[in-house]
Formats: C-alpha cells, sequence, structure tokens
C-alpha cells in the first residue's frame, strides 16, 4: 500500500487529529495556570487548522485506503465550513466555560468537541459504509457526552440520557437496513454497490431503515421527538453546536449517499423524502408556534430548518448540492448567532432562556437585540439577508426538477415560520417589561463570535462569489 | 445444515423484541438492553449473510466485529450517563425524566 497517498487525500484529518492530540496533551500538562491561556491556544490552533485546510489541497477526487476513504474537493469545502463553525461555538463557549463549575473541563470540552467533528470529517468522505457507520458514531458518542456536561443539572442528564438512547435506537435500525443492503449486494463499497442496486422490496425496506437511522440524526419528523429535549437540556453552546454543525454534516453525508449508491433506486428515496418533507417543515412550524423557551423554540425551527435542507436534498442534482452546502453556511451563521445572544444572556442574567424574560431586551441591551433580529430574519428568510438567497436556491433546485406542489408548501410555511420568528422580535423591541434583563457587556471572545456570524448573516448573500465558489467545486463532484 | 433462513427469522424475532421492549420498558436499563438486542440481531444478520452468501469474503465478519466494538463504547457512555442520573434523582425509572416535555 502506498503511504504517500494517505497524506495526500487525508491532511484534513490527519491535521485534525494532531489538533486533538495537543490539546489533549496541553490539558494534561498546562496546570492551574495554564489553563488560563487555554482559550487563546485553542482559537489560535482552530484557526491554523482552518486556514491550513480550508482551501482544497488536491485537484480531483481521489481514493485511499482501498477506497474506504474518497476525497473530492467539494467534501473539503464543507469540512471547512464545518470546522469555522466549531471555532465559532468555541469563541462562543468561553464565558459559560470561565464558570467554576466547568473550568476544570475545559479540555474536555474541546476534546469532546473536536472528536465529534473528526467523526464527521470521516462521515463525509466515507466510501463504504462501515467507514460511514464509525464516523457517525464517532460523532454522536462524544456528542452525548457534551450533551450531558453540565454534570450536577438534572435537564443536562435527562438530555443525555435521551440523546444517547435515542442514538443507539437509531444505530440499530441503520445498521439492520445495511445488514440487507450487505446480503443483497455482497459488497459495502460505495462505488460497487450501485451495479447490484435494483430496487427489489428487500432493498427499499432496507434503505427505509437506513433512512430512518440517518433521519434520528438530522432529525427529521417522525423521528425528531428528541431534538427538543435534548437541545433545551444541553448547554447552550453544545447545542448550538448540535443544531449547526452534526446537523449539517449528517444531511451532506445523506446527500452523497442517496446521490451516489441509490441513484437506481432515485423515485422510491424520492418519494419518502417528498413524505419526510412535508411532515418536518409543518408539524415542526405548528409545534414551534407554541414554545414559551427560546432554545426549545429555537430546537423546533431548526426542525424545520431540516426540512428544507431535505429538499436540496430530494433534487438529487448538482445544483442541489451546491445550494445544500450553501444553506448549511448561510443556516450556520444565522443560528449560531442567535445561539451566541441566547447563550450570552444566560451567562450574564442568571439562567434566563424564557420568550417572557426577553420582554423589553431592546431598551436595556439593543446591540444584542439587534444581532439577535437580524439572526431571527435571517432564518425566516426576509429578503436582503443571507437566509432569503440560500431558501431560493433550495426552492430552485427542488422546483427544476419538478417538486412543484412541495416547494409551494414549503412556501407556505416559510410564511408560517415567518410569524413565529417576529413573535421574539416583537418580545424584544415592543413588548413592554418592568424587570427587563438588565444591561450587560458581554466579553470580547463572545463578541467576537457574534460579529463573525453578523458578517455572514449580512455578507453571504449579497457576495455571489460565495456561491459561485461552492458552485465550481460541486460540479467537479 | 441449517438453512439460511431460519437464522434471519431468529435475527428478525431479536431485531422486534428489541424495538418492542425499548418502546414498552420504563427502565432505563431495561431499555438499554433492549437496545442491545437490537444490534446483536444486526450482528447475526451480517455473520449469517458472510457465511452462507459471499462465503469467500471476510466483510460481513469485519463489520460485526467493528459493531460489536462500537456498541460496547456506546453502552459504556450510556451506562455512565444513567450512573449520573441516578446521583441526581436516586432513580432510573423513566417517569422521572419528566422536567422537559412538549
Amino acid at each position: 500500500m502506498d503511504f504517500s497517498q494517505i497524506f495526500t487525500y487525508m491532511y484534513a484529518e490527519i491535521a485534525l487529529i494532531a489538533v486533538i492530540v495537543t490539546v489533549f496533551l496541553y490539558d494534561l500538562i498546562s496546570g492551574k495556570r495554564g489553563r488560563r491561556f487555554f482559550h487563546p491556544v485553542m482559537c489560535v490552533l482552530m484557526t491554523a487548522f482552518i486556514a491550513a485546510t480550508i482551501v482544497p489541497y488536491h485537484d480531483g477526487t481521489g481514493e485511499t485506503f482501498g477506497g474506504m476513504f474518497v476525497y473530492t474537493p467539494v467534501f473539503n469545502i464543507l469540512k471547512g465550513i464545518l470546522a469555522v463553525g466549531t471555532l465559532i461555538v468555541f469563541l462562543q463557549a468561553d464565558s459559560w466555560l470561565r464558570r467554576d463549575d466547568t473550568e476544570f473541563k475545559r479540555g474536555e470540552f474541546y476534546v469532546l468537541t473536536l472528536s465529534t467533528l473528526l467523526g464527521m470529517y470521516f462521515m463525509i468522505s466515507a466510501g463504504h459504509f462501515l467507514m460511514f457507520f464509525l464516523g457517525m458514531e464517532l460523532a454522536s458518542v462524544p456528542m452525548a457526552c457534551l450533551v450531558a456536561f453540565d454534570k450536577y443539572k438534572n435537564n443536562s442528564a435527562e438530555a443525555g440520557a435521551k440523546y444517547i438512547l435515542s442514538a443507539l435506537f437509531a444505530s440499530g435500525l441503520m445498521l439492520f437496513g445495511i445488514s440487507f443492503f450487505y446480503g443483497t449486494c455482497g459488497t459495502l463499497y460505495f462505488n460497487d454497490m450501485t451495479a447490484h442496486i435494483d430496487g427489489s422490496p428487500l432493498q427499499i425496506m432496507a434503505m427505509v431503515f437506513f433512512f430512518s437511522g440517518l433521519g434520528f440524526k438530522i432529525s427529521l419528523v417522525p423521528f425528531h421527538l428528541w431534538t427538543a429535549d435534548t437541545y433545551q437540556g444541553a448547554p447552550t453552546s453544545v447545542t448550538s453546536y448540535l443544531s449547526v454543525i452534526s446537523k449539517g454534516a449528517a444531511a451532506f453525508a445523506l446527500m452523497v449517499i442517496l446521490m451516489k449508491v441509490f441513484a437506481p433506486m432515485v423515485h422510491d428515496w424520492q418519494l419518502m423524502l417528498w413524505i419526510v418533507i412535508v411532515l418536518s417543515i409543518t408539524v415542526a412550524n405548528l409545534f414551534a408556534l407554541r414554545q414559551k423557551d427560546l432554545k426549545r423554540f429555537l430546537a423546533f425551527s431548526s426542525i424545520s430548518q431540516a426540512g428544507y435542507i431535505m429538499l436540496a436534498v430530494i433534487s438529487g442534482s448538482a445544483i442541489g448540492m451546491t445550494s445544500l452546502i450553501f444553506y448549511i453556511l448561510v443556516y450556520m451563521a444565522a443560528n449560531l448567532a442567535a445561539f451566541g445572544v441566547i447563550g450570552t444572556v444566560e451567562q450574564n442574567s442568571g439562567g434566563k432562556v424564557g420568550m417572557d424574560d426577553y420582554n423589553g431586551f431592546y431598551r436595556t441591551n439593543p446591540k444584542l437585540a439587534v444581532v439577535m433580529m437580524l439572526a431571527l430574519f435571517s432564518l425566516a428568510g426576509i429578503p436582503p439577508f443571507a437566509g432569503f438567497f440560500s431558501k431560493f436556491f433550495i426552492f430552485a433546485a427542488a422546483f427544476e426538477q419538478g417538486f412543484h406542489i412541495l416547494v409551494f408548501i414549503a412556501l407556505i410555511n416559510t410564511v408560517i415560520s415567518l410569524y413565529y420568528y417576529l413573535l421574539v422580535v416583537k418580545a424584544m423591541f415592543i413588548n413592554r417589561n418592568d424587570s427587563p434583563i438588565a444591561a450587560f457587556r458581554s466579553d470580547c471572545s463572545t463578541r467576537i463570535g457574534l460579529l463573525v456570524c453578523l458578517a455572514g448573516v449580512l455578507v453571504l448573500g449579497i457576495v455571489s462569489s460565495v456561491y459561485d465558489c461552492i458552485n465550481m467545486f460541486s460540479f467537479g463532484m | 445444515m441449517i438453512p439460511m433462513e431460519y437464522y434471519l427469522i431468529v435475527s428478525t424475532i431479536m431485531m422486534f423484541v428489541g424495538i418492542y421492549g425499548f418502546f414498552t420498558r420504563r427502565n432505563l436499563l431495561a431499555m438499554l438492553i433492549s437496545v442491545e438486542l437490537m444490534l446483536n440481531s444486526v450482528d447475526i444478520n451480517f455473520v449469517v449473510f458472510n457465511r452462507f452468501l459471499f462465503p469467500g469474503q471476510l466483510e460481513g465478519f469485519f463489520f460485526t466485529m467493528f459493531a460489536i466494538g462500537i456498541s460496547a463504547a456506546e453502552t459504556a457512555v450510556a451506562i455512565a450517563i444513567i450512573i449520573n442520573i441516578y446521583r441526581n434523582v436516586r432513580n432510573i425509572q423513566v417517569k422521572n425524566l419528566k422536567n422537559m416535555k412538549w
């Protein structure tokens, strides 16, 4: 076996493993005094990592480990986006990690988060179902530890139990599906499987099992029941990581598998996705209307956003792939901004996350209120902001493939979603409150994180070169 | 020799017993055991397919090995979380996990 190939194609993964080992060793030997500089060290490391890996380091596609690991430039773009999102989460998590009860666990937080990121990297560039499964589990097992990170809080433990049990159940279902694919195809390499896939009833059943396993990860509607509880109970920084990075990676991996492996069964999975999309968007919107807790509210909003992401998957075209990555990028900016505001308010106000607590928020903290408003506008898809363009591209991709009714239903749901996003804006700007959240100054690192997200919300849609750049690479897929 | 279908019947029954148990059990550990049953039924599937249909290769066996290893890791994390719940509420019945609903 030629080992030089491993370094050519797995460069990003190896760099990430190096970062993980460095962080682990730093946590081990730095001691109490060195740990004070952990946050700057971590940010520098992550920035260096992103700078070294975000530009596709190799033209064209390639395989290593006998086809288990696949490299294409478009995978690399998505991995870079996920790494940037992780850096933003780290920036926003700093004030939470400074608390006495989490200070000594800072290193664990970084190592666990980066391990899940590594798992997602492997999941995205898998070329074999075993690799895919290992990546998915590497992404979800440390995630359960992160969800239960606030060990003395009841809610966090409850959320962790709900997450790990549903994740186990989901991987059981997924493996059951994969086992029947093995029985009918005789191989689990993505490239070789396509020739054996003929849409027999057994394979359709296997695909449904496989899809339900992955649907748990993306939290689509029949499989979404863990989402709201886990999002509410988990620490806010973990929730933002879970809602954006993990969801985006799983959605992209699903699209790659559906397009690459299940291409002969395209009508079957399009029908299945059609039903799931309509359910996800509608049910999640209806539930989001009645939420009083902002984290829970954003959980339902993220379920409906997952439905929109699936609109890009159902198109199954190169344009769909581009708009999927663009949507993940824009969604990341908007959602991380919203969770960043919620997180910093929670830290500085003694744990207030209810929607009523935000009444009169604009009078005391005008800047944060404006950031939150812009993020929610982007999530809802109001024109000058990035969210409008990402939604537009996704609808265009699905419409082009002939899903007219589906796009129509999604459009109606955008209007419904506008209502509940504006409820929060109304609470912040119009509702009166005798004892609003007191004015506070968030720390420097949170502000940098919020500024990056805000720049993303404002700029990404207008600067079309971002979309063109992704588009250029995704046609090489 | 026992025909392949018999093994598949056993593994499918195991799978759905696991699903049934997961939905009906009210104790976190019992739910965990049910899930393990599901994961083990998958292992049977892989091994049987490999042994009967593709005896020349080892892909299914390898998958089984990895699946067993992964499920052990998952169980370890799940039990750690369950112990944590026990420390917090002195009980591991599902009915105590009701802080967050709807």
